[in-house]
């Protein structure tokens, strides 16, 4: 990055930081500040960082990791037979978080399964019931939502545990804005029903098959969703017992 | 039912005319059993109740949306959001030490473990978990314990006061206070402390510290077993609470609960065991467990983590003691928190020898303190999922960095949030009195569930 001079060359600076391999941009980044269209008085106006999330880990994985991908991959190639996804269709990428450890078997080095959408409930039976694999506590449904990220700009991160086998593990959901839907995984956790519920009130993703998916911390008829990165924070009027309530920053001051 | 008057009153009058005919009205006639001239009269009707949101039982602003037949409770649904405050989104707006002052706010009655959660988190991102220095993860495991029992106290001595018992509710607040004292003294302020940082704690224990703590624990003890003399064994209060409010174990795997309404079906599941953080491996402490799965083994259990946690607290307090005057903050000067707090003449504030340091001598540490107090420090991309053995249950947290000085995104898996759905599997079929139980079994905080 150090090539980068303000307003220079701003192709090159595209290029992925150190460890290119293991990195994937999903947005880039100009300037320091954030402030466009006016006379660059900073110096940092040409900075241009690539934001990169860990991209797909080599084999092998590491510590318990391996073998719990094996199990995975043959539990769905026996579904296969029946109708089912083959790893390779259901499991998209595979990412290892080292977290500044040296080894895999560090406590602090994590697991993450980006799953096709699609195949995301018979990826968690299958995680649930077999007995090598046995992730039968799901700590609920997070969302993120990445704007730039064209065609997943939605994220649903389910955190899984096995209290059998003393893992922790995590699933990646991703889904693009224009058609925000993802299969509800109630039928085999149903303890996601009120993160789910949370994550659509939250970002606006649609879980299919979901019991009784409405707003559960926002009002009922709220516009909009509060969590994704176009929505601002606060400077909403707000619409109570028939008059308006502007936001405080519009409302007059005396 | 008494028959609607036709005298005029305020809210008739300000109302349409045509009232009386929205409102229903029974006419009862005959001889023999009130209830079946009632029966007959009303005949098959549903009548829902709602419990809350402002209601002294429901820990908040709870709302319990209640279908009865009689006395039994033939539906239960919890309604939630009455104290949605947009913590998380918050918590984008800031930097990443600002955001432990978000969090604490979050679940008001265990604030410690909010940020003891999230800066395990936030130090993951950064790879720094080995680094954190020993001082401060005993401090961390001190201040969890010791709050830990503060919540505990709270669920008990609430749960006692709403059934009636209202010594229980006193002396579980008079140990607590026991506690928030030693809150008061660490971290300046009994709750909303901001007190774990990314990299350590703010500030060092005062001096005298331990002794003062020692003190104050054998004051806890000594109220803890009160509470367990005025209530296990009472005869009231174990026909309130056994059998009611029951989840056996694999209900409590399908709806995600955790935490003592867990370890109440037998199932020793404690993150401190499982997945230790901030060094648990190290201390010695039992996870109890009990066989009823039923509001009294939960009281029980409550009252036995208690014990256990003061074990630990012992300890800590051992090797506080032992660590005297090491480091409670992370050595990268580009991640710790320039200054240590000292308290002043005007209060806590910045060390004086800080400023004078920043002010008189060094333009760079001026500079460096300025640009990370201000700016803050810019955390790798990535994300980090990290739990801790929270009173109700399991706490998650999951940030996510796309490397700059705020997080992308900051979520809470708050135990209570979790826990209350649960309500109808528990409350469905008992009594309309149970459901009081039962709710304070599952000991939700509402601050938690809504963030």
């Amino acid at each position: 990055m150090s090539d980068v001079t303000p307003g220079g060359d701003q192709g090159s600076a595209l290029t992925p930081p150190e460890g290119a391999a293991t990195f994937e941009v999903v947005e880039v980044k100009k300037g320091m500040f954030g402030v466009q269209g006016s006379g660059d008085t900073s110096g940092y106006g040409g900075l241009v960082t690539p934001v990169a999330m860990p991209a797909a880990s080599p084999r092998p994985y590491g510590s318990w990791f391996d073998q719990v991908v094996d199990v995975l991959a043959e539990v769905l190639a026996d579904g296969a037979r029946v109708g089912g996804p083959t790893y390779d269709q259901a499991v998209e990428k595979v990412v290892v978080d080292l977290h500044g450890a040296d080894t895999p078997d560090a406590r602090q080095v994590e697991l993450t399964l980006h799953v096709a959408r699609e195949h995301l409930v018979a990826v968690c039976q299958a995680l649930r019931d077999d007995q090598d694999l046995r992730f039968e506590l799901s700590l609920g449904v997070s969302g993120v939502h990445y704007p730039h990220d064209a065609g997943k700009e939605l994220h649903a991160v389910y955190h899984l545990t096995s209290v059998t086998h003393s893992r922790r593990l995590r699933l990646e959901v991703a889904a693009p804005d224009e058609d925000p839907h993802i299969p509800s995984t109630t039928s085999v956790y149903p303890a996601n029903d009120w993160h789910e519920r949370e994550t659509f009130d939250f970002f606006g993703i649609v879980f299919d098959g979901h019991p009784a998916l409405t707003r559960i911390e926002m009002p009922d008829d709220w516009v909009g969703h509060p969590q994704r990165k176009d929505y601002p924070l606060g400077g909403i009027p707000v619409e109570y017992k028939g008059a308006t309530v502007p936001p405080p920053d519009t409302r007059r001051s005396y | 039912m008494s028959a609607p008057t036709t005298a005029p009153h305020a809210t008739r009058a300000a109302g349409n005319e045509d009232m009386s005919s929205t409102v229903r009205a029974f006419e009862a006639y005959g001889d023999g059993d009130w209830d079946d001239i009632a029966r007959e009269a009303i005949g098959e009707e549903r009548i829902v109740v709602n419990m809350g949101p402002q209601h002294p039982s429901t820990h908040g602003v709870l709302r319990l949306m209640l279908e009865i037949d009689g006395e039994t409770v033939t539906e239960a649904r919890a309604g939630i959001g009455y104290l949605h405050t947009g913590i998380e989104k918050n918590m984008e707006f800031r930097t990443w030490t600002q955001g432990t002052t978000f969090c604490t706010r979050m679940d008001y009655v265990a604030p410690l473990f909010q940020e003891a959660a999230y800066c395990l988190a936030v130090e993951k991102l950064l790879g720094i978990t080995d680094d954190v220095p020993e001082r401060a993860s005993v401090i961390r495991v001190l201040m969890m314990e010791l709050n830990r029992i503060a919540s505990h106290l709270v669920c008990v001595g609430t749960g006692g006061n709403e059934m009636g018992a209202t010594t229980v509710m006193t002396i579980g607040f008079t140990a607590r206070e026991e506690i928030l004292r030693l809150f008061e003294a660490v971290t300046g302020l009994r709750m909303n402390h901001a007190y774990i940082r990314p990299g350590g704690v703010a500030v060092d224990t005062p001096e005298g510290f331990t002794t003062q703590a020692r003190e104050a624990l054998k004051k806890v003890r000594g109220y803890l077993k009160q509470l367990g003399d005025l209530m296990l064994a009472n005869p009231i209060f174990k026909a309130r609470l056994t059998d009611v409010g029951v989840l056996n174990l694999s209900g409590c795997m399908a709806l995600a609960i955790t935490g003592p309404v867990l370890r109440s079906t037998g199932l020793p599941y404690d993150v401190r065991k499982d997945n230790p953080y901030c060094g648990y491996e190290t201390y010695d402490f039992d996870v109890p467990t009990s066989k009823g799965a039923d509001c009294y083994d939960r009281v029980v259990l409550r009252i036995e983590e208690c014990y256990q946690s003061l074990k630990i607290i012992e300890q800590a307090l051992e090797r506080l003691d032992r660590t005297e005057g090491e480091p409670v903050m992370v050595a990268d000067k580009k991640i710790a928190w320039p200054a240590q707090l000292a308290v002043g003449g005007d209060g806590q504030g910045n060390s004086l020898e800080h400023i004078k340091k920043i002010m008189g001598t060094s333009m760079e540490a001026l500079i460096h303190h300025f640009k990370l107090v201000t700016e803050g420090f810019r955390v790798p991309v990535g994300q980090a999922w990290q739990t801790v053995e929270h009173p109700r249950g399991e706490l998650g947290v999951h940030v996510v960095s796309d490397g700059g000085t705020r997080p992308y995104r900051a979520h809470f898996r708050d135990p209570s949030f979790n826990n209350l759905q649960a309500t109808s599997v528990m409350c469905e079929g008992g009594q309309v009195a149970d459901v009081v139980v039962a709710v304070a079994s599952l000991d939700p905080v509402l601050g938690g569930v809504d963030r």
